[in-house]
C-alpha cells in the first residue's frame, strides 16, 4: 500500500514534473499570469491527463509497440477536445483567456511522457495514482508562479485587491515587468534553485570544475 | 507581409514570448551544431506545415466546408487538433523520407532531429494560431517561416551562450537547468525590446 501511494506523493515535490524532468514547461510558463488562469490550466491538465493515463494503461496489451505514439495521442487528443468544449460552454471567457493553450495539452510532454515513461507498463490503479500526483505537481508549480506574477504584477490575488496599491493611497506600486514573459523565466529559475538548495541530490553535476588555488599549481 | 515576417520571427518570437517549444528549447541545446539542426528544421517543417494546415481547415473542416456535397450545416472544426497533429507527424514522416531518398546528406544531418519536430508544441501553436488570428493562404506561408525562423534563432543563440556558461563558476543549485531558465530569461526581455522597437 505505502509503494502504491509512492506514486502519488513522490511527484509531488521529490520528482516533480516541471522542476526535475523538464516536463510541460511551455503551459506552466505562458498560463500564470494570473492565479485564476493557473487553476483553470492545472484543472484542465489534470483532468485530461487522469483519463488518458487511465485509458493508455486500459488497452496496453492491445497497443501494437510500432503505432503506439499515435494511439495515444489520438487518446490524449481526444480528451483536450472534450476539454476545450467544456471551457467554451462553461467558461467561455476563461478560454479566450487560455487561447491556444488548452489544445496544446495535446503536444504538452507531460502527459505523452507519463503515458510513454508510466502507463503503458503499468496497471490501471497505478496510472491512476501517478497521474494523480504528477497533475497536482505540476498544479503546485503553476499556483506557485501565477502567485507571485499576480501579486507582484497587480497588487491582488484572484482579482481582489491584496496589497494597497500608491494610485489608492497605499504603498504598493505595481511591478509590470511580472505581467511579461521574460519574469515568469526568472521565478521558475529560482524556484528551480530554491528546490535544488533543499533537495541537494537533484543538483546537476558541474561539466568543468573550477579549480582550488593551490590545485593549479600541482596540474 | 515584411511587417509580419518580421514580428512573428522577433516581436512574438514563440519561444521567447509564447514559450512555445520550450521543452525541446531547453533539451536540446548544450551543443551549438545539435542545435542548429534542429533549429533548420523546424523552419523547414513550419513553413510547409501551416499553410497546409490551413488548406485542410479552409477545405474540409470549417462550416460550410462541405457545402459542395450538399452538407452545408457539417461543422468539423472541432476536429482541427486531431487533423493538425495528423498533418504534422505526416508531412514529417514524408519529409524524412523525401530527404533520405533524394537528399541524403541533408538527411543526414537533420535525420534524428525531425522526430523531435513532431511533439515540439511551437510547431502546432503556430497552426493554432494562424487559425485564432485568421490568416490568408499567403499570410500564413510567411507566418510559418518567420515563427520557425524566430524559434530557430532563438535556440541558435542560446545554444551558443550555454556552450560558453559551462565554463562559469555559479552557485551549485543553478548550475544547468536553473541558470538555462534564468538565460533564456535574459533572451526574452532582449525580445521584448525588439516589440517595442517595431511598435513605437
Amino acid at each position: 500500500m505505502k509503494a502504491t501511494l509512492d506514486h502519488l506523493i513522490a511527484p509531488l515535490v521529490r520528482g516533480n514534473p516541471v522542476t526535475l524532468h523538464i516536463l510541460g514547461i511551455c503551459s506552466a510558463l505562458a498560463v500564470t499570469t494570473s492565479l485564476s488562469t493557473a487553476l483553470t490550466m492545472s484543472a484542465a491538465l489534470t483532468f485530461v491527463l487522469i483519463p488518458s493515463s487511465v485509458a493508455i494503461s486500459a488497452i496496453r496489451h492491445h497497443i501494437p509497440t510500432s503505432i503506439r505514439l499515435i494511439v495515444q495521442i489520438t487518446i490524449i487528443a481526444s480528451f483536450v477536445i472534450v476539454m476545450d468544449m467544456f471551457l467554451k460552454a462553461f467558461a467561455f471567457e476563461m478560454s479566450k483567456t487560455l487561447s491556444v493553450f488548452v489544445g496544446l495539452i495535446v503536444t504538452n510532454c507531460l502527459v505523452l511522457g507519463r503515458a510513454e515513461a508510466f502507463a503503458r507498463h503499468q496497471p490501471v490503479w497505478p496510472s491512476f495514482l501517478d497521474a494523480l500526483g504528477n497533475g497536482l505537481g505540476y498544479s503546485l508549480v503553476l499556483v506557485i508562479v501565477g502567485t507571485i506574477r499576480e501579486l507582484l504584477g497587480t497588487g491582488g490575488l484572484l482579482g481582489m485587491p491584496v496589497l494597497p496599491l500608491v494610485e489608492n493611497g497605499g504603498w504598493f506600486q505595481p511591478l509590470s515587468l511580472m505581467q511579461l514573459a521574460p519574469s515568469a523565466f526568472f521565478i521558475v529559475g529560482f524556484l528551480v534553485w530554491v528546490m535544488r538548495i533543499w533537495r541537494t541530490d537533484q543538483i546537476e553535476a558541474p561539466e568543468f570544475r573550477i579549480l582550488n588555488k593551490d590545485e593549479v599549481g600541482r596540474q | 507581409m515584411t511587417d509580419l515576417f518580421l514580428s512573428s520571427v522577433f516581436e512574438q518570437n514563440l519561444a521567447l514570448s509564447y514559450f512555445l517549444g520550450i521543452c525541446t528549447f531547453l533539451a536540446v541545446s548544450r551543443k551549438f551544431e545539435t542545435a542548429l539542426g534542429l533549429g533548420i528544421a523546424v523552419i523547414v517543417v513550419q513553413a510547409i506545415s501551416v499553410p497546409v494546415n490551413h488548406l485542410i481547415h479552409q477545405l474540409l473542416l470549417v462550416e460550410g466546408a462541405w457545402g459542395w456535397a450538399g452538407l452545408p450545416d457539417v461543422d468539423l472544426s472541432f476536429l482541427k487538433l486531431l487533423s493538425f497533429i495528423g498533418v504534422i507527424a505526416a508531412m514529417v514522416q514524408i519529409l524524412e523520407m523525401f530527404l533520405d531518398r533524394y537528399v541524403p546528406p541533408l538527411y543526414r544531418a537533420l535525420g534524428v532531429y525531425l522526430p523531435l519536430v513532431t511533439v515540439n508544441c511551437a510547431i502546432l501553436g503556430a497552426s493554432l494560431f494562424m487559425i485564432e488570428r485568421k490568416y490568408t493562404l499567403g499570410e500564413s506561408l510567411v507566418y510559418g517561416l518567420g515563427s520557425g525562423t524566430g524559434w530557430a534563432l532563438a535556440i541558435v543563440t542560446f545554444a551558443a551562450i550555454r556552450e560558453r556558461l559551462k565554463y562559469s563558476d555559479m552557485p551549485l543549485g543553478l548550475q544547468g537547468l536553473g541558470s538555462a531558465f534564468l538565460v533564456t530569461g535574459l533572451m526574452s526581455l532582449g525580445f521584448a525590446a525588439f516589440a517595442s522597437g517595431l511598435n513605437p
